[in-house]
């Protein structure tokens, strides 16, 4: 570059390279600078999208742990509830706890008497409010006859309007609570009979269309079957075949095919699996749809190259000493690897399960084929019960129109987080714990 | 009467046979003190024991269970009255078969219930039960005749190891050749439904074609009724917002990758590497909501202060958020590539009176950059497959568009959108679906076996 011929400069302005170089250095140091701070500046970048990333799943999604209630004072009759006096369980499951609340709700507001205005009225109420007061009686049935103050649901627009999510000042055409309703609410705040409680049915309670009613345990639930399954199928196969590579394979053909396939696979787009879940599990051998059964066989094919490359390098982070000791002392090669390798080898195989887990706990697309979608109000009880997983609700709920459902979507993908979090933590510490240095 | 049961018994039945068979090689060995006469340890009778129990049965189970239901329907449309499925066509006597079916579980029914129809429906519950229970008698016979086999096999000069060990190593070696079967499992269900998609809509159509609109009308009448199959559109728009996502993940992946690993002191390292890493693992659907309602709507926000009007679906918002998941498998793939340059490099590069800059830029970078391709390569298989983002952000309708303020549609949006929802497998427009799930599987697979392979021999090269 900085080839100089002796001859051709003038002969009055001395040449040297030092000088050509000197010259250089400050646009040279300043480049240096320069291409330092780009490359700080893009992993500041990063930094700022992950901070960015949580920032706005947390804003939007912390009000959902907590939910609007109204206190009554709630007549719970024997005559209604509970009329022949024998606590029959289907009577009092049958009873018209609507009317209940109501009646306590008119009592709030004697100034109300024309129908319309009381239908408007109800609307402060969640329609699941008389199920949950049923649940409440027929958990206490000494409740039946007495006069309690009882905090009954609310509706997800009053929920809304009281974590301010509707602006109260804003014109009525632009906010879906009239004035009316508003001020009710603000009578009611002024007794001190509207309140936010913790959230417990978002816990206890699976999907529903009203999003003050929609819970995540259905979801939750279906997750881990999924997951149980997955693990118990794709651990030993995942493990198994590791073994079989890494330790008895002759070096051929075969085994070289073997490996080139198990890396693609780990690189194939994850839709594609759920094709192959939709054409064979279903379509060829019958497995009924939406269920845990199905999801967990795309999911065990889908985590097991991860698996297996995993368990392939604990294995190969087993020093040979070890085996050559086993072998010189007559083991048998079987009775090497499974009395001495594998133990040494298991905690690296774990890690990388549960990242496999981790993997398959977020994934969405092969389940969104093979049914995982559809509407499912009851909390699935076993592996071939219609069932749907945590990300595919929050699919589903991002879908929805309504506010209500925005924060409990942000709310499922902080629990999905949570979850997330927790089995990464626990393949570090089990990392951590048992790493050797050999 | 679960499967779930008969399989715990079965799991029940081997541990017992493991302590028989134990009790008897010694046994057979003379007693206790003799146990050196064995050929094997006495934990291996046992063992051979407990899986000739076991195995047999549990493949019996599984065959049964597999083609139970086969069976048992051809027995029931046997017993069936020749009238009633007189003049039937295939279709319609499906749909009497599932009725039965139905009503025999005691699910909602279509047609009207026939005394006909409820005797066929009890005969199939009947059917069912007994091939329950004999499923149940024969598995445990199997089973027990299994154990019975053991037990008379089992004599001190047996080579009970050795069988063993070649049961397990058989087991081992099925494990293995899962993932071939897998490979072959998509390839062939896949390809196997894109024929009969390639049936009805000729190859040159569906990839050249550049109308995309999949609706089959249900009447004769509808309007647009023929329904049109070119993927061009959907190859554009996948095209373009993997474009965009690279052109957001490349730069800041590298640099970020370049910093990291040239010049951050190490606690920064320490502490930026992992939390950058945090991108990859989260869930696609948190991306997808990430990109829907907040990316989006800030674009077009964006877009409309500075006077241009941009889609709410627009294949900005996608590639985005996509490029920021992209962003952790770019970085530390260069981040190990940029490592495994050999610091001879840089000492000589340092020697000439390189600043570190320059030498990271006409040494380290060229001399990485077969494994940056390799990354980069991946990461384009990885942002063509991806589906979630794309599915909750960008749009369904197939727009030919070169503005990425516009919205398109991908591939994987598409497939999505073709499957879900309950539909039968021989329209062209489910069908459809599998062909471009054909065609994704082929491109990424191309992309992976390349930038594998490039990854491999550059490795190669350093060591």
């Amino acid at each position: 570059m900085n080839k100089l011929n002796p001859k051709s400069p003038a002969p009055d302005i001395p040449r040297r390279t030092i000088d050509i170089v000197n010259a250089s250095l400050k646009r040279r140091h300043a480049q240096e600078r320069r291409f330092r701070w780009i490359g700080a500046f893009a992993v500041g970048l990063g930094l700022a999208f992950v901070v960015l990333l949580f920032a706005d799943i947390v804003s939007k999604g912390y009000t959902a742990f907590a939910q609007t209630y109204i206190r009554l004072p709630i007549t719970l009759s024997t005559e209604v509830i509970d009329p022949t006096g024998t606590r029959d369980i289907a009577a009092i499951s049958g009873a018209n706890y609507n009317k209940l609340i109501r009646d306590a709700l008119y009592q709030q507001f004697p100034e109300i008497t024309d129908r319309s205005t009381r239908r408007q009225l109800n609307t402060l109420l969640s329609v699941g409010a008389p199920d949950l007061l049923r649940e409440q009686v027929m958990g206490n049935f000494a409740l039946i006859g007495t006069t309690s103050e009882i905090w009954v649901l609310a509706d997800d627009d009053i929920d809304m309007l009281m974590k301010g999510y509707i602006d109260r000042t804003s014109a009525q055409e632009e906010r879906r609570v009239s004035d009316e309703t508003i001020g009710w609410v603000t009578q009611l705040e002024q007794q001190g009979r509207i309140a936010k409680h913790f959230n417990t049915i978002f816990f206890t309670h699976g999907t529903s269309r009203e999003p003050e009613l929609a819970g995540i345990a259905g979801a939750l639930m279906g997750s881990f079957y999924t997951l149980l399954l997955t693990l118990i199928l794709s651990f030993p196969i995942g493990v198994g075949a590791a073994l079989y590579l890494e330790e008895f394979a002759p070096k051929n053909r075969w085994t070289d095919f073997i490996e080139v396939n198990i890396n693609n696979l780990a690189a194939v787009p994850s839709i594609v699996f759920g094709l192959l879940g939709l054409a064979v599990f279903i379509g060829f051998f019958g497995i009924p749809r939406s269920t845990p059964l199905v999801a967990a066989l795309v999911m065990t094919i889908m985590t097991l190259p991860t698996i297996i490359i995993a368990s392939r390098v604990a294995l190969k982070s087993v020093p040979p000493s070890i085996r050559e000791a086993a072998l010189g002392v007559g083991a048998s090669s079987l009775q090497t690897q499974f009395h001495h390798v594998l133990p040494l080898a298991l905690p690296g195989m774990l890690t990388g399960a549960i990242i496999g887990m981790a993997r398959a706990l977020g994934e969405t697309a092969p389940l969104l084929m093979i049914g995982m979608i559809a509407f499912i109000v009851d909390i699935p009880s076993g592996f071939t019960d219609s069932a749907t997983v945590l990300p595919v609700q929050i699919f589903l709920w991002a879908d929805s129109p309504e506010r209500g459902f925005v924060e409990r979507t942000s709310a499922a993908i902080i629990v999905l987080l949570a979850f997330l979090f927790l089995m990464n933590l626990a393949a570090v510490l089990l990392r951590r714990k048992f790493e050797r240095r050999w | 009467m679960h499967a779930w049961m008969l399989i715990l018994l079965l799991l029940a039945l081997m541990t017992v046979a493991y302590q028989f068979g134990i009790k008897r090689a010694i046994r057979r060995a003379g007693g206790i003190a003799k146990i050196s006469t064995l050929h094997s340890l006495p934990s291996y009778y046992g063992l051979y024991a407990a899986l000739w129990a076991g195995i047999p049965a549990l493949l019996l189970m599984g065959l049964w269970i597999g083609f139970q239901d086969q069976l048992v329907t051809s027995l029931m449309t046997a017993h069936l009255s020749a009238d009633m499925l007189a003049g039937q066509s295939e279709g319609q006597i499906g749909l009497i078969l599932n009725d039965i079916k139905n009503l025999a579980t005691g699910n909602i029914v279509s047609a009207t219930v026939t005394p006909e129809v409820q005797a066929a429906a009890d005969q199939f519950a009947r059917l069912q039960q007994m091939s329950v229970w004999a499923m149940w008698l024969a598995v445990l016979a199997l089973a027990l005749g299994g154990m019975a086999y053991a037990w008379h096999n089992t004599t001190p000069q047996m080579r009970a190891r050795n069988r063993v060990e070649s049961i397990f190593l058989i087991v081992m070696v099925i494990c293995s050749s899962l993932a071939i079967l897998t490979t072959l499992g998509i390839v062939l269900s896949v390809l196997f439904e894109s024929l009969r998609f390639f049936e009805m809509v000729s190859p040159l159509e569906f990839f050249f074609g550049i109308d995309w609109s999949p609706q089959i009308a249900l009447r004769a009448d509808q309007v647009g009724a023929t329904g049109a199959f070119g993927a061009i559109p959907l190859f554009t728009g996948t095209l373009m917002v993997s474009l965009i996502a690279m052109l957001v993940a490349v730069p800041i992946g590298l640099m970020s990758a370049i910093y990291l690993s040239e010049y951050a002191p190490r606690n920064v390292r320490a502490v930026a590497k992992p939390i950058i890493e945090v991108l990859a693992g989260i869930p696609t659907v948190v991306y997808g909501f990430f990109a829907a309602l907040t990316v989006a709507p800030m674009v077009r926000d964006l877009g409309a202060a500075v006077g241009l009007e941009v889609a709410s679906e627009s294949a900005l918002a996608a590639g985005l958020v996509m490029g920021v998941m992209i962003i952790p498998f770019i970085s530390s793939l260069s981040d190990d590539v940029i490592n495994a340059v050999p610091q001879s490099m840089r000492d000589g590069s340092y020697a000439l009176g390189a600043t570190q800059s320059e030498t990271i830029r006409r040494v380290i970078v060229p001399a990485a950059l077969p494994g940056i391709v390799g990354g980069i390569l991946l990461a384009v298989s990885r942002a063509i497959g991806e589906t979630m983002i794309v599915v909750m952000a960008a749009g369904m309708s197939a727009n030919l568009t070169a503005n990425p303020l516009d919205s398109v549609t991908t591939v994987t949006v598409q497939i999505v959108t073709l499957l879900t929802g309950d539909q039968e497998f021989d329209s062209a427009k489910t069908l459809a679906a599998f062909a471009l799930g054909l065609t994704l599987f082929l491109v990424t697979l191309a992309l992976n076996i390349i930038a594998l392979s490039i990854v491999r021999k550059y490795r190669e090269q350093y060591e």
